[in-house]
């Protein structure tokens, strides 16, 4: 009898990049699954006319060629990493046609995060699920779906519960998620099974031609080698042991109650990176070389919420006004979220060595830990302001403590919280910092620029410290 | 021209966004978390692409995805999620992707602490995922840096289809300063010949690591070498503060080159001949030029880093341990002090006299 070859659809009619003598052949088995499920996938790519548009991604395991067969664009990957790269060219290519293509050890095992958070999102993809209870390339190892009893290579004995736990069951964990628009399990066991698996890859590719979201198929397949078995008990495994333990079944299609996913066009205009930092606006003057400005240290400390980072962040945007370098450099992670914290600002009229102030001219302390802790940092000569609440405490030799009354000042302008801005009116009354009034509420302005309403108040604040600090020091 | 301050992981995202890079995948750790944040912010309100993934190995093959459909991608991470990630690494190594990766190193090994560190510089600039590449690694010492670094990265990822890192530390990512917004937004084309993007220019293109034949795969490798040779031929970025008659040479990068240059500042004060040799490039690493230095005088070269002379052995290489070579360092989340610099200039030059 002649031999007729009827030409795949979807497939290459050669495949090339296999190479090797027998170039319309696969690399796969004899009674292997996955030829049969190449075959219905690149139909139906086919006939739905998505080849230009289909990325394929072929997993880590026996499909790992996958890209041999499959006429679109195409994709190899890590083990398991499937879902996470299909995200990537689906987020990026919003017209794209992503198709996972994974084993049981690469989807349930290595890669079940994945599996679980890109059907979880319901990304833009079909996943294939080729599910022999074994794991192929690598010789018959133990998968996640292997049977109750089932022997592999790394459970010779049969899979035992008490060690080895229990078959996964894909379609019913997926189908817990909110997002997946279609979830089926199908064979390819034989005749009778294929049409029905053929319907379910084409309504999966169907949902990702029209941009609808998440689908899912998985495929009871056949692995004669691994698992020693024959043509014949192949079929019977897949028909009469694997079915009991994963049902075939449709378990979800939203399809046609489902909008298309459509998202945005990336803007790259120069203009409109500009708008989002109000560059026309918000900017500021560039540094002045100045080395005969004398640099100024400064740390600043107090509990978390008493406001000593964002003072010290008004400290270096007055020094930016005032057109010298600063740095800001904050304590952070748990210190900013309880506790202590406390910043670094450096002011000068050259480039900033370390932005991270060791010996610091002034040190703000906003309670006693910060004073106690940074004190005798301070450098000979240098300034410690500490709100009077703290009470008596011990100051180095040859540095000037000042017992502000920074909370009562800020409450009789109208807010404790402004405590920190009536250290700032210290430092500017004392002339510390080399900056200006002008410069510290063009700072307030800027700081305060997303809640306008404390721009006065803060100002008043400021005025009041340097008030007070004029009649009393 | 405009400027603001801006925090570090800041600048690293106006980078992003002015380099033309049009998706940002990435996963929560300190002190880079600001880099994912701030992109959550900025990205969405471009049409932009952002999603913050389940893992770092997530994330790093999100950027694999949209790399190979031929975007401008960038993720972040510090020293235990770049661990995380260099499977990803070695497979867009492997596959020939241009990506950029940018590190906000804190201090290891193993959970560690948040404190800053350089401790990554091994896994960094010798690989550190499985094979034999190499990522081209760009050291910023500024906020400025921070964001032009991240801008130079795509423009070197691109031009050799190669992974980029920017290897900053937690107090660059962290800390404020003046930054000049850049001048140029990039419009990004994607290049047909190779990427993978579901249309029909790019139907026949595969992306793919593997190579079955043994021969195929060892010419792959030397193809790959030849990269890395021109990189290391073209690419090669320094400065240098007052090396001209120095016999002390400082070799640092990052936060620690800052605080090694107030060093010389203050020990050229004492009279005391030393200088700051600063890699901007720390693969392709500026080798040549100290090989220069150390064959034209006699000199001890420090190198001064946050981490346990990983760098040093990287200086002893470049100069063929021709000249003797000393360690600055601290580790744990601490910062080398001017003094303990200081320190060591003072010791070596009174050895000279």
């Amino acid at each position: 009898m002649e031999e007729r070859i009827i030409a795949s659809k979807g497939l290459y009619t050669e495949f090339s990049r296999k190479g090797g003598a027998a170039p319309t052949a696969t690399h796969y088995c004899p009674g292997c699954g996955h030829g049969i499920i190449h075959k219905l996938m690149g139909e139906a790519m086919h006939d739905l006319g998505i080849q230009d548009r289909s990325v394929m991604i072929s997993p880590v395991g026996c499909a790992v060629f996958a890209y041999y067969y499959f006429d679109c664009g195409n994709l190899q990957v890590a083990h398991g990493r499937a879902p996470a790269v299909g995200t990537g060219v689906s987020r990026a290519e919003d017209n794209a046609v992503v198709i996972a293509y994974q084993g049981d050890g690469d989807l349930a095992s290595i890669g079940l995060n994945e599996t679980i958070q890109a059907a979880n999102r319901g990304e833009k993809m079909a996943v294939f699920f080729i599910n022999n209870t074994v794991y192929g390339m690598t010789g018959g190892q133990m998968a996640p779906t292997t049977l109750i009893g089932e022997r592999t290579v790394t459970c010779p004995q049969g899979r035992d519960p008490g060690y080895d736990g229990y078959p996964l069951h894909m379609c019913e964990l997926i189908d817990n998620l909110s997002a997946p628009v279609f979830i089926e399990r199908v064979s390819i066991s034989d005749i009778s099974h294929i049409r029905k698996a053929r319907k379910a890859i084409r309504r999966a590719l169907e949902i990702q031609r029209d941009g609808k979201g998440y689908a899912f198929v998985e495929i009871l397949s056949t692995c004669p080698t691994n698992l020693g078995q024959n043509a014949e008990q192949s079929t019977r495994f897949v028909n009469e042991q694997m079915e009991k333990e994963f049902p075939l079944g449709n378990f979800r299609d939203l399809a046609d109650q489902t909008e298309p996913i459509c998202r945005a066009d990336s803007v790259f205009k120069k203009k409109a990176i500009d708008d989002l930092f109000n560059l026309d606006t918000g900017s500021s003057p560039d540094a002045v070389l100045d080395p005969s400005f004398p640099e100024v240290q400064i740390k600043a400390a107090g509990f978390g919420g008493q406001g000593v980072l964002s003072m010290g962040l008004t400290i270096a945007h007055a020094g930016c006004v005032a057109q010298r370098f600063v740095s800001w450099y904050p304590s952070y992670g748990p210190e900013q979220r309880g506790g202590t914290s406390n910043c670094s600002v450096v002011i000068s009229g050259e480039s900033i060595g370390s932005p991270v102030v060791q010996e610091s001219d002034v040190l703000v302390a906003m309670n006693r830990p910060s004073l106690e802790k940074f004190a005798a940092d301070v450098k000979e000569g240098g300034y410690i302001l500490y709100d009077s609440t703290i009470g008596e405490c011990s100051i180095p030799e040859g540095v000037t403590g000042i017992a502000v009354p920074a909370i009562r000042i800020a409450g009789d302008a109208g807010s404790e919280k402004a405590a920190n801005t009536a250290m700032l009116g210290i430092m500017l009354a004392l002339g510390i910092t080399g900056l200006s009034a002008q410069n510290f509420k063009a700072a307030l302005s800027a700081t305060f620029s997303g809640k306008p309403k404390l721009i006065p108040l803060n100002h008043v604040v400021l005025e009041s410290a340097v008030s007070w600090a004029n009649e009393n020091l | 021209m405009a400027t603001q301050l801006v925090k570090g992981n800041t600048a690293a995202v106006i980078g992003a966004l002015y380099a033309g890079c049009d998706c940002y995948f990435g996963y929560p750790i300190t002190p880079a978390s600001e880099i994912l944040q701030e992109a959550s912010r900025y990205f969405p309100i471009l049409g932009r692409k952002f999603v913050q993934a389940e893992s770092e190995e997530s994330a790093i093959n999100m950027v694999y995805g949209a790399a190979s459909a031929g975007h401008r991608v960038m993720t972040a991470s510090s020293g235990p999620g770049i661990s995380l990630k260099q499977e990803g690494v070695s497979y867009l190594a492997g596959a020939e992707l241009p990506c950029v990766i940018v590190d906000i190193m804190r201090a290891g090994p193993g959970l560690g602490n948040i404190g800053p560190e350089q401790g990554d510089y091994t896994q960094v600039v010798k690989g550190g995922g499985h094979g034999n590449y190499k990522n081209i690694v760009l050291a910023p010492n500024s906020v400025q840096e921070m964001c032009d670094m991240v801008i130079q990265g795509f423009e070197l990822a691109f031009k050799y289809r190669n992974p980029v890192v920017v290897l900053a530390d937690g107090v660059l990512g962290q800390m404020v300063e003046s930054l000049q917004f850049p001048e140029v937004a990039v419009m990004p084309e994607i290049d047909t010949e190779w990427a993978v993007s579901g249309t029909p220019e790019t139907r026949n293109n595969l992306v793919s690591s593997i190579f079955l034949d043994f021969n195929q795969l060892e010419n792959f490798n030397y193809e790959l070498q030849e990269k890395y040779e021109t990189i290391k031929e073209e690419e090669v970025e320094y400065e240098d503060h007052m090396t001209k008659d120095a016999s002390i040479i400082l070799v640092s990068y990052g936060i620690s080159s800052r605080i090694c240059r107030s060093a010389v500042d203050q020990a050229r004060k004492e009279g005391i001949k030393v200088g700051l040799f600063r890699p901007k490039t720390l693969f392709p690493f500026p080798a040549r030029e100290l090989k220069e230095i150390a064959a034209s005088r006699e000199c001890t070269f420090v190198s001064v880093e946050m981490s346990n002379g990983q760098m040093l052995e990287d200086v002893r290489l470049a100069i063929e341990c021709s000249r003797p070579t000393e360690l600055v360092s601290r580790m744990g989340g601490n910062l080398i002090t001017m003094d303990q610099v200081l320190e060591k200039i003072r010791k070596i030059a009174a050895e000279e006299e």
